[in-house]
């Protein structure tokens, strides 16, 4: 479905995506799990073709996204669905209008059949009688499932999570995680879910791809991750603080630092 | 840090062009963009509704006590030239050729302005422009290009409507209160107004209406994606959306003199 190539993005010294090669299978659900600052967002938008990378090749459907004309890429979008972290509803625009927008927009259905669609979308997600509500009336958990129902609308062929579960109580998280393998499942849609939240990834993963400030350390399913015997890997699904990944930011000595300010 | 000043004047000149250039080619895309198809005339309808509907009370009111202000002032100066009967073209004048345009502009700034700027800015950190793109809608030509056209249609007609209530301000302060002939403050109006004027007055809220709808909208794109970006950004919408009206007014009036 969609195959990455020797992709490089920097941003000044610091580099996002070093040389990555991965591929997202048909049908399947495939995590990439980092942590912050790790390049897993910067991944997501390049595949999505929101920012165009330094040099390397997005391969969706057999076409590049990265030479493709904006006009192509719409054409392509419109095959995606994309739930953003904060949900990105609109918010001058009430649950129904939010899910019937992309009808509006790129259909000609008549306003009986909208509205069908819209009540089926809000029954998958769970929501149905929050049509007339406005967004900022939702807690963060009603909103993230509004914004999947908007995503499916246009029924794509492939959905994008981006930190589907952060931020969301544990219940909250284990109603997304199954939606996310309801519509894998029954839809045959392929997903790709961008996270940092180990248990539910685990959970809903068939592929699991770990980034490590712009390299892919680690890639396979949840048992052969879970084995892993890279220190980094396990530092990082553990949770550990001590490891080779280091929490502190800068390389100074912490004892020369100090001793500096008393001079 | 060393402090290399003619390093640091040419770094915030090369800045500051930059920006010139980037909110121009924000404009000209957008201009481009709103007659490109698919038409969304609901939306135009909406911005129109938004800048120009929701503006008329706070203009009028505006008019109309800067009509009474001037009728006011008017007749004390004119009286000790025994010239009352002047009264009704020096108000209509004033308002048609300066006032109207430019008070009608700054109050639309600071109501339609600075909620353009934090609407956008919103809009922004929310990633509302992201989600657009991922639904093939490309956001300038969804949100701004209504805005630009909106500004464009809504400053005339609104000048319109403070122009003639200004006229009826002093009207009511010369003719009623102060005892101006009637068919002087008339008569003289329509001899002294010419369509130069009014052609001029026109001209001017045409360019209030771009600046209206373009500084601010490209403010809260460029937004940063914080809370205290969006504010920072209101603010300075604003601030350069007045002042570019005064600078702009100066220079079509020097122009059309």
């Amino acid at each position: 479905m969609i195959r990455v190539e020797n992709l490089v993005k920097k941003y000044g010294n610091t580099v996002a995506s070093n040389r990555l090669n991965c591929r997202f299978e048909q049908g399947k659900v495939t995590v990439i799990l980092g942590g912050s600052g790790s390049g897993k967002s910067t991944l997501l938008r390049q595949i999505t073709g929101l920012e165009r990378p330094d040099s390397g090749s997005i391969y969706f459907d057999g076409m590049d996204l990265t030479l493709a004309s904006k006009k192509k890429l719409y054409v392509k979008r419109k095959k995606m669905g994309m739930l953003f972290q904060g949900s990105a509803l609109f918010n001058y625009l009430n649950i129904f209008e939010n899910i019937a927008f992309p009808l509006r927009e790129h259909t000609k259905i008549a306003e009986s059949v909208i509205k069908t669609i819209v009540t089926m979308k809000l029954e998958m997600v769970g929501l149905r009688g929050t049509e007339k509500l406005m967004p900022s009336q939702l807690s963060g958990g009603m909103m993230k499932r509004v914004g999947l129902a908007r995503a499916i609308v246009m029924d794509p062929k492939i959905i994008f999570y981006d930190e589907p579960t952060s931020g969301l109580d544990p219940i909250s998280t284990g109603v997304i995680g199954k939606l996310i393998m309801d519509l894998n499942s029954k839809l045959n849609i392929t997903s790709v879910v961008v996270s940092h939240d180990i248990k539910s990834s685990f959970r809903i993963a068939d592929k699991i791809i770990i980034l490590f400030y712009g390299d892919i350390i680690a890639e396979g399913s949840v048992d052969e991750i879970r084995n892993s015997e890279d220190l980094r890997v396990k530092q990082f699904i553990n949770g550990e603080p001590e490891g080779p990944i280091p929490f502190n930011r800068t390389d100074k000595n912490y004892l020369d630092e100090l001793l500096m300010e008393q001079e | 840090m060393s402090f290399d000043i003619p390093a640091l004047i040419g770094r915030s000149t090369l800045n500051r062009i930059q920006v010139l250039g980037q909110s121009t080619i924000f404009l000209v895309i957008a201009f481009i963009q709103a007659f490109l198809p698919p038409f969304r005339f609901i939306r135009l309808l909406k911005e129109i509704e938004f800048i120009g509907s929701r503006s008329i009370l706070i203009v009028a009111v505006t008019g109309l006590f800067t009509g009474m202000v001037l009728g006011l002032q008017g007749y004390h100066t004119l009286t000790q030239f025994g010239a009352e009967a002047l009264l009704g073209s020096a108000v209509a004048l004033s308002i048609i050729r300066e006032l109207g345009p430019v008070l009608c502009a700054l109050m639309v700034t600071g109501r339609a302005g600075s909620a353009i700027a934090a609407q956008i800015g919103i809009m922004k950190i929310t990633d509302q422009f992201p989600a657009l793109e991922m639904m093939a809608i490309d956001p300038v030509k969804y949100v701004i290009s209504p805005k630009i056209i909106a500004g464009i249609i809504s400053l005339p007609l609104l000048t319109a409507v403070f122009d003639v209530i200004g006229i009826m301000g002093g009207y009511l302060v010369g003719v009623k209160l102060l005892g101006v002939n009637e068919g002087a403050y008339f008569g003289k109006m329509v001899s002294a107004v010419t369509f130069t004027d009014i052609y001029g007055g026109i001209l001017k809220s045409l360019s209030f209406g771009l600046l209206i709808a373009w500084i601010p909208s490209y403010m809260g794109f460029m937004a940063e994606p914080t809370t205290e970006g969006v504010s920072t950004a209101t603010t300075n919408a604003v601030v350069l959306t007045s002042l570019s009206i005064l600078i702009v007014d100066y220079i079509l009036t020097s122009l059309l003199l």
